[in-house]
């Protein structure tokens, strides 16, 4: 499409570039400003006032305790994920079924329910147990809650892609036991989604904050939680340079994404179009 | 393949457990304890008996509804351009949109103080430019931009992917019958994308109804469904009309978005 | 390599399969495979030809009633992972995370066999089958045949005593199916194995079969060996599936079949309406004096060595013959046609 080729066309293209320049403005501006605040000695007198690495510092001082906690959070998320996760994924592939659709509904409903109503939820439940409620576990079964959905659906995509059952079937021909197969088969081919799906963990239980506002203690504080106290409490130059650090955590884990997203949907799309298109995508789901 | 049926069974009883002691059981106390208030039953309705909580529910939605139309029709326009133009940069563009995806909301809330805020950049900017200063970050236009905000990446990483599955060739059939840019657009290229479209909106609006991070970042007297929730929870200890909202906020977001999954799901099957 | 015929004898009995759903995909049946023998199982898709296959694999399991028995030993409730078989399958389930000797090796190392050991048996195996340069490829790089060639490869390995393949020649083009028939073919007969052969392709069935099954909407058509299917069908169903061309109408008295296009003289008991069916190649043409079936002919296809003669009985009935080259064949003349006995079927 040439963009010269009749005037009334040239105007489309000018207006669909303008909207096109905005909307990365409004949605790269903050994020720059920000970046730059983190590092600016005032930020209401500007640049002029020079550059520090002093903010990064004190949030550092001040909130290392958080940013440890998220990452510790994180991981042992995806640990449980993992656990429960992958097999289960591979056992509702296995038998696809109006038993194994009800399943998958029901365990990929905390997705679709706001975070807000299942942290009430658990609370209401489990808030009486004292000691259950003062540990890192309570955050992280709402963590697990949260993001074992895309755990389940990355590997289940991955699964039903490569035909894992005619491997299976081969393995067993072969004289392998189930789960000789499990391992020998199932997880190694499998291995793209889950890979995917720990990206998506990790990342979701990072940035995590609608459950883990309402269930943190005062000693299990995760980076987000820390954020929202700095932006309530704390002078804009430092809640800027934290910003700072939660981007140099999550920036990375989101290209790895992209970079996964952009190959993977050709593949299974290409093999399985009806169970690569079910449900919505991969990271939608989670709540501002 | 018993054997194998049997080890099935095993791999999703810890799934079963899990998701039956910190999910079912839950939403069943959540169910009694909302029931169980002072208000007795009549308590699930209070979101639409009680004035107060049924103004905030439809301010919830309008605001919602307007987040959505607003995401969809911006992002129509960008992931048109951006799939059919090509240009130096172009990758790196896309990729730098879709960064955001991720944000949580309090991340997307002081993004939007960061621009429209006391000490905003558009603010100043207006500000330079006699146009007094633009402060909005603080109110119910705050929480649409960053709405906005936090739906775009993933409407414009969706409708991308449904405008590059176009066959080029109806576009240009349409053309060769002789119909106009507009007559294509209307009749072929919107039609085209309308899964991606119905799809992306659900979760766009389904957000929005939801959504507490950034709202409770910009503040905390926006009437909005979850900040409702949230003060009631904490503040008031008012813990049966809590639950009672919870409920009717995921019956919301869940309802819509299982509505949309089957409508798009049959709409995708039909278009083969 | 030294693969000494372990073949099991196979006894199926009341053997039927009806799915989930309630689709009968397998009418209760008896077979018996004697060790060593080349069975193929024939028929269109949805005849029930793999389920049967699956079935004796241990993949699937027979309706209550059926019973599946290794040289006499029952076997019915056994998986297939204890069943000792080896299996080809049609998209070969080539594990691809492993490479090729890794894939081989891989029933060796769940039996547990030691590494050293299980490497050596599976590169002895690829040496039989000349392809021991692929043993480090990923499955990725090799092509079609290649990958055909390691899933015999890898079933071969584990020493079973059936081997089933499932049509493990349909994703392969024209040449190369035929090159790699004959590949299969000789090397079942070298090791004399039980094998049982899925396929719908009737010159695959005739070429590699002892003896082939031919099956029709979950039931067997009929058993026999390559010559009596081909020659002598037993039904309207196996005639048409295996390619027969001609069918006179007509009926059996006092030991001749009478036509319109006139008699010749046929075993068997009386029948009012009788089908006799026969092959281009199973007729010859000569002068009508000296037969008792008399055509017109309607055209003469000249095909090289051979022509192609189409033939019209007084009532209409057409019959397509081959005859030589050089024989002298006019359209419109009277000719007489003479029928191989042993190559005749009357249904």
């Amino acid at each position: 499409m040439s963009p010269r080729s009749m005037s009334p066309h040239r105007l489309t293209f000018a207006l669909q570039l303008l909207v096109t320049l905005v909307v990365a403005a409004f949605l790269l501006v903050p994020a720059g400003a920000s970046i730059l605040a983190g590092f600016t000695a005032n930020y209401f007198r500007g640049l002029s006032s020079g550059l520090t690495l002093d903010w990064v510092k004190e949030v550092l001082k001040l909130y290392s305790d958080t940013i440890g906690f998220s990452i510790a959070l994180a991981l042992g998320t995806l640990a449980v994920t993992l656990v429960l996760g992958v097999p289960a994924a591979w056992a509702l592939v296995r038998r696809p079924g109006r038993m194994a659709r009800l399943v998958e509904e029901v365990v990929t409903l905390p997705v679709a329910i706001p975070g807000l109503a299942l942290a009430l939820a658990l609370i209401i439940a489990y808030g009486g147990f004292r000691e259950f409620r003062m540990s890192p576990l309570f955050i992280l079964v709402g963590h697990v809650l949260y993001t074992l959905p895309f755990m389940l659906r990355s590997v289940m995509a991955v699964l039903a892609a490569v035909d894992v059952r005619t491997l299976e079937e081969g393995a067993a021909s072969l004289g392998a036991s189930p789960l000789q197969r499990f391992f020998h088969v199932v997880v190694p081919n499998a291995k793209g989604g889950i890979l995917a799906g720990a990206l998506m963990v990790v990342t979701l239980s990072i940035g995590e904050f609608n459950l883990t506002w309402m269930l943190h203690t005062p000693l299990t504080k995760t980076l987000p939680v820390g954020l929202a106290d700095s932006y309530a409490s704390m002078r804009l130059e430092i809640a800027s340079a934290y910003t700072l650090v939660f981007f140099v955590m999550i920036v990375p884990l989101l290209v790895a994404i992209q970079m996964f997203g952009l190959e993977r949907p050709l593949k299974t799309r290409a093999q399985t179009p009806t169970k690569a298109n079910r449900g919505p995508p991969l990271i939608a789901g989670e709540q501002p | 393949m018993t054997s194998a049926d049997r080890l099935a069974r095993l791999f999703l009883l810890p799934l079963f457990l899990f998701v039956a002691a910190f999910f079912v059981l839950p939403l069943v106390r959540l169910v009694a304890v909302a029931g169980g208030g002072p208000n007795g039953a009549m308590e699930y309705l209070a979101i639409l008996t009680n004035p107060r909580h049924l103004q905030t529910l439809i301010s919830t939605l309008l605001l919602s509804a307007a987040v959505t139309f607003a995401t969809l029709a911006i992002g129509t326009v960008v992931a048109l351009f951006l799939a059919r133009n090509s240009f130096p940069g172009r990758a790196l563009l896309v990729s730098l949109l879709t960064l955001p995806l991720a944000f949580p909301g309090v991340v997307v809330g002081f993004m939007i103080i960061l621009l429209a805020g006391r000490q905003g950049l558009l603010g100043n900017a207006t500000q330079a430019l006699g146009l007094g200063k633009w402060v909005f970050a603080y109110s119910m236009g705050g929480l649409f931009a960053g709405y906005v905000y936090f739906s775009l990446p993933r409407v414009l990483v969706t409708l991308m992917a449904a405008v590059d599955k176009l066959d080029p060739n109806l576009e240009e059939a349409a053309r060769s019958l002789g119909a106009s840019r507009l007559h294509v657009m209307r009749d072929v290229t919107l039609p085209g994308i309308a899964p991606a479209l119905i799809a992306s909106g659900a979760i766009a609006f389904a957000t929005a109804v939801g959504a507490f991070g950034t709202a409770f970042t910009l503040a905390t007297r926006i009437d909005v469904l979850a900040m409702t929730i949230y003060t009631e929870f904490t503040l008031n200890a008012n813990f049966a009309t809590a639950s009672a909202l919870s409920l009717a906020l995921g019956l919301i977001t869940w309802g819509v978005l299982a509505l949309t999954r089957s409508l798009s799901g049959s709409g995708v099957a039909a278009a083969g | 390599m030294t693969l000494t015929a372990t073949g099991a004898a196979i006894t199926l009995s009341g053997c039927g399969k009806t799915f989930a759903d309630g689709t009968r995909a397998l009418e209760p049946l008896d077979l018996s495979i004697p060790a060593g023998e080349t069975l193929v199982l024939l028929g269109p898709s949805g005849c029930g030809k793999t389920t049967l296959l699956r079935i004796i694999a241990g993949l699937e399991s027979p309706d209550a009633g059926g019973h599946i028995a290794f040289d006499g030993a029952d076997v019915t409730t056994l998986p297939i992972e204890k069943r000792n078989v080896g299996m080809v399958f049609q998209s070969y389930a080539l594990f691809p995370n492993m490479s090729v000797i890794d894939n081989v090796a891989y029933g060796l190392r769940v039996r547990g066999v030691a590494k050293a050991e299980r490497l050596r048996q599976a590169h002895a195996v690829l040496e039989m089958m000349r392809i021991d340069t692929l043993a480090e490829r990923r499955i990725t790089q090799l092509s079609g045949g290649q990958r055909q060639r390691v899933a015999l490869a890898r079933a071969l390995a584990v020493r079973p005593r059936v081997i089933l393949l499932d049509e493990p020649l349909t994703a392969l083009d024209a040449a190369l199916r035929e090159h790699l028939r004959a590949e299969i073919d000789s090397l079942l007969r070298r090791l004399a194995i039980t094998a049982i052969y899925v396929t719908h392709d009737q010159a695959e069935a005739l070429a590699l079969g002892d003896r082939i099954v031919v099956m029709r909407q979950g039931a067997i058509a009929q058993v026999g060996t390559p010559r009596e299917v081909y020659f002598q069908p037993q039904n309207d169903f196996v005639a048409t599936f295996v390619g027969i061309t001609n069918r006179l109408a007509g009926s059996l008295k006092a030991g001749h079949f009478a036509s319109a296009a006139g008699s010749l003289p046929f075993a068997g008991a009386d029948k009012a309406e009788a089908t006799l069916l026969f092959r281009p190649e199973a007729a010859s043409l000569c002068a009508p004096e000296e037969t008792g079936l008399v055509f017109q002919v309607e055209q003469v296809q000249f095909q090289g060595a051979r022509q192609r003669v189409v033939l019209a009985g007084a009532d209409g009935t057409r019959v397509v013959v081959e005859a030589p080259a050089e024989q002298l064949v006019a359209a419109g003349a009277a000719m007489g046609l003479r029928l191989d006995p042993s190559r005749l079927s009357l249904v």
